[in-house]
Parts: C-alpha cells; structure tokens; sequence
C-alpha cells in the first residue's frame, strides 16, 4: 500500500545537543539508508545518541550538518507523515481514548463523526475495542502504548519511528506488545525506524539492525536479519538467533551507559517543585 | 488494570477495624466536632475574659452575644443590601482579575518576549497589600465603585497569574511535540494542548484568587459606601459595636468558603479526567 513511500536517507549527520560547557558532540558523521517499508533497529546502550537520530527523522532536532531526507525530501520539522511514538506515552490526560486517537483527523479538519469511526475501528485492530470511552489514566502500561501507537497510525504514517515503546513495560505485556506491532505492521507495511538497548527485542523485530557506540554516536556495525515472516516466540529458541544474539552482546560489550537522551533531545532540567500559594 | 502493588513503608497496611462507619460520615463528623470544639474554646477565653501579657480577650464578644447580633443582622432588611453589593463587588472584580490574569498568564508563560515585558512590573506590584492600594485607587478612579472593585482585583490578580504562568510552564513538553508530530501547528498546539495542560493549575489560582478577593472585601469596602459586609465590619468596629465585626468576619469567611468550594466543584465537572486519576478515591 505505501511501499512506495519511506525511503530514508541520512547523510553524514552531526547533532550537538547541550548547551555552554556541557555541550557534546551526540551523533557524529552518521549515515544510513532504510528501504521503504523496511524494519530497521537502531540497537546501542544507553545514551548513545539512537534516540536523538530518532528525533533528528521526526523534525525535533535539527542536525548540525548533514541531511536527512525522506522520499527525497529534507526534514524541516515534524509531520504527520513521520509518526513518533515515545518510550512514555504522551497521550492527552483530559481526553477520552478515542479522542487521542482521532487527534490527528481532527488538525486534518475530518468531521467528528468519521473520525470517531476511524479511530474505533484502529482501536479495535490493537485489541482495545470497549476501552474507547476511558481516560488514558485509567488503563494499564501497556494499553497506554496501544492507544499511543493507533494514534500515530491513524495518520497512515509513511515512517514509524519508535523510541524504545515497550522499554517500560514488563517482560510479558512487552512480548505480547512486540507481536501486535509485527501483526500490524504485516498489515500496513511501512518504514519502521525502532529504537531499543534490548538485544532480543530488536533480533525479534527487525529486518536489519543497525548497532550503534556512545559518545560521539557512531554506526559501528549492520546485521540483516535471516528469519523468516510472520515470527512466533520459539524463533527466540533457535540456534541461528542465539549465533547473532552473542556477536551483539560482543559487539555492545564494555559499553558503559551514559545518561538518556530523547529524541527531543536531553532530558530537561526537573521541573520547579513548588507551587505558588498566594 | 496496572498491577501494582503499593507496599506501605511500615509494613502491610491492615484493614482498618470499623468497617460500619462510612468514610464520608466521620469524616464529616470530625469536622463539625472541631468546629463545636473551636467555638466552645472561643467562649471560654471571652467569658472568662482571658488576658495576658501579649494578648487579652476581654474586649471579644463572646459567641452567644455574637450569634444575637447575627440574628438580628438576619432579620433586618439591610443584610441583604449589604450581602448584594458585596456580592457585586466582589463578583466585578474577580471577573477583571481572571480575564487579566489567565490572559497575561498565558502570553507570559509561553513566549519569553511577554515574560521580559511583562513579569517585572507585575513582580513589582505583587507584595503591595490591598490597603496599600486605597489612596492610589481614590485617585485614579472616578466612581468610589471602581476604586473599590479595582482593590478586590488587585487581590484575585495575583494568584490567578502565577499559576497560570505555572501551569502553562509545567505542561509536559513532550506533549506539545506530539501533537505537532500529529499535525497540530500555532494556535492549535496552543488551544489543543497548552489550555488544557494548564488547566488544573488555572482552577487551583481561581480558587485560591476567589479567597483573596474576599480577603480584599473589607480593604475595598474601606472606601466608601453604606453597604456591603466588609463595610458593614468596618462600620462595626469604628461604632464599637465589637459583636457586629465578629459577624461581619463570619459573613465573609462563610461567602468566601462557599465561593472557592464553588470553583473547585465546577472546575471538577469541568475537568473529569483529573477526577479519575489513579482510579477510585
């Protein structure tokens, strides 16, 4: 369907991130291409700047030299066509599910009405059908993703880009929430840029993984991925994952974690955490 | 739903042991013991007409003496004078202050050119009291109404600007990238997500600015006038009709307590998902 669409192209990209003193060099002379509807894994220990490639593909963070184009064309900012799904959801408190996901047709101008089909029908597909009507803080972890991923793809994006979605999710809701996505994204086949520091998650998902280093981040080595489609939890099991599994864990060895980042770029400063009286 | 399990510091929390009592009831209970008991503590200093070094109570109407003129005040047909300008005042001047404080509020927290134009004179202005502003108000407006309605403004004013300013600056950022990542620009991003975001902080400073507003009542009614409840408090004391004050302090602290709950309740029929936060309560 939009095979056609979501070719990514990064070239030789610099992003500095911080500011005065503090101010690192967080991805350096990257470059990369992903196929359209291809699943790409950015795999990399902590802090090690995959998040902020993600944001530089969303429009959140321009780089300091290079480019960055899609189909072509440069990323001047964030678009609906570039949906960006975060590790904490970001769901509006104040609106009801279904009103989550339909934000997207409503800044398109779709009438209520429609959009409110639209979005059931996307909640459904995720296994939230009967949930339309609750507030995001009144579901679990894991719901919350499902609700913050149909709201990306309701925008029928022609990139998915997914910052360690299931990264806070327990064991079991995360391998559940990694064969919905896999189950949906056979449907829609798009570009799917996902960013993880778990080995198995990105062996499971990806067609390529691309490893990253720390500080200045760096591409250090590319896997294409041999496992068949559609895969189910024994391919975990299989001699030829736990081979690749160990030249990742060699490959990411000795890493030490650094603080962080997202795709928006560092962490902001804690909020003041006095309220005003009179 | 989430499955967590909330270990309480001390240990596993035990079920409490009187179950027949509903929770609302004692609650509700508890609070009229402590008013019975404030009362009755307030009689006992002014009866037995207390007086130390620092302070003495035997110029403090006792609460029956009080309660005498309050019914008195009831059935005479001036209460209700006085309740409607008070009323008028404070409604004209708490309207001024949230249009003026949401509004600048908003500008200040969210673009930094408003917050270097506009936040240092306002900082200035914050510490000066109510009082403070009475000659200036004579001399600026031409009706004694307007100054009067301008000094319950400048009550409401500033609690209704520092947490809009707040809350606009609280609203998570991530959200605001999300929704331009789903198409929303400009003014939307700032009537979809910034309003929203910073409305339970809004509700917080209107609540709270509706208490100080009263606080102002008796400051603006200072003024002038033959009516309203600060006047007549004020009218109390130079008549030294010292139960009167007591009752005019009542007054206010009653409306005021009724109008702040009143903000609250329609803030929470405004906002329901700040209801079922964390489930039930």
């Amino acid at each position: 369907m939009s095979s056609a669409h979501g070719r990514i192209a990064i070239e030789r990209v610099q992003i500095r991130l911080g500011q005065g003193a503090q101010a690192f060099e967080a991805l350096q002379e990257v470059s990369l291409d992903v196929a359209p509807g291809e699943f790409v894994c950015l795999l990399g220990p902590s802090g090690c700047g995959k998040s902020t490639l993600l944001g530089a593909l969303a429009g959140h963070l321009p780089p300091s030299a290079g480019t960055v184009c899609i189909d072509g064309q440069p990323v001047s900012g964030p678009a609906p066509s570039r949906g960006l799904v975060f590790q904490q959801h970001t769901l509006f408190p104040w609106q009801r599910v279904i009103d989550n996901v339909a934000f997207g047709l409503k800044m398109r101008g779709v009438p209520r009405s429609e959009r409110r089909d639209q979005a059931r029908a996307l909640l459904a597909s995720v296994g939230l059908a009967g949930f339309e009507d609750r507030y995001p803080s009144q579901l679990s972890g894991g719901m919350q993703q499902r609700v913050e991923i149909a709201r990306v793809l309701i925008n029928q994006p022609h990139v998915l880009l997914m910052d360690e979605p299931f990264g806070a999710l327990d064991a079991l809701t995360r391998v559940k929430m990694q064969q919905l996505l896999l189950q949906v994204w056979e449907r829609i086949r798009t570009t799917v840029v996902f960013v993880t520091h778990d080995i198995d998650e990105a062996l499971f998902l990806a067609d390529r993984i691309v490893m990253m280093s720390a500080r200045p981040g760096r591409v250090v080595e590319q896997i294409v991925l041999p496992f068949e489609r559609p895969r189910g939890a024994s391919l975990v099991t299989d001699p030829a994952f736990v081979a690749l599994k160990r030249r990742c864990l060699q490959r990411l060895h000795g890493a030490e974690p650094l603080p962080r980042l997202s795709p928006l770029g560092t962490p902001p400063a804690e909020p003041a955490a006095w309220q005003f009286a009179i | 739903m989430s499955e967590v399990v909330i270990v309480h510091p001390a240990g596993p929390v035990a079920p409490r042991a009187r179950p027949e009592w509903p929770v609302g009831w004692s609650r509700w209970a508890g609070g009229a013991l402590s008013l019975v008991a404030s009362v009755l503590l307030w009689h006992v200093l002014s009866t037995t007409q207390v007086r130390t070094a620092w302070i003495t109570f035997a110029n403090v109407p006792p609460p029956l003496e009080v309660a005498r003129a309050g019914v008195d005040l009831l059935s005479s047909p001036k209460l209700l004078h006085h309740v409607l300008w008070s009323l008028w005042r404070i409604a004209a001047g708490f309207v001024a202050a949230a249009v003026f404080g949401i509004g600048s509020g908003l500008l200040i927290g969210r673009f930094g050119w408003a917050e270097r134009v506009l936040l240092p004179p306002l900082e200035v202005l914050r510490p000066v009291p109510a009082v403070a502003w009475i000659p200036l108000a004579i001399l600026m407006f031409p009706s004694s109404e307007a100054s009067m309605i301008f000094v319950t403004f400048t009550g409401a004013v500033f609690p209704i600007l520092l947490n809009t300013i707040h809350g606009v600056e609280a609203v998570d950022r991530r959200l605001i990238a999300s929704s331009r990542s789903l198409g929303a620009r400009g003014w939307t991003v700032f009537s979809q997500v910034i309003l929203p975001g910073a409305a339970p902080s809004i509700a917080t400073g209107l609540a709270i600015g509706m208490g100080t507003c009263w606080f102002c009542l008796v400051s603006a009614e200072m003024i002038s006038g033959q009516f309203g409840i600060g006047y007549f408090t004020w009218e109390s004391y130079t008549l030294q009709n010292y139960a009167g004050i007591v009752v005019g302090m009542l007054w206010i602290g009653l409306f005021g307590m009724g109008s702040s709950a009143l903000i609250r309740h329609a803030a929470c029929r405004l906002m329901p998902w700040q209801a079922s936060k964390g489930g039930a309560r």
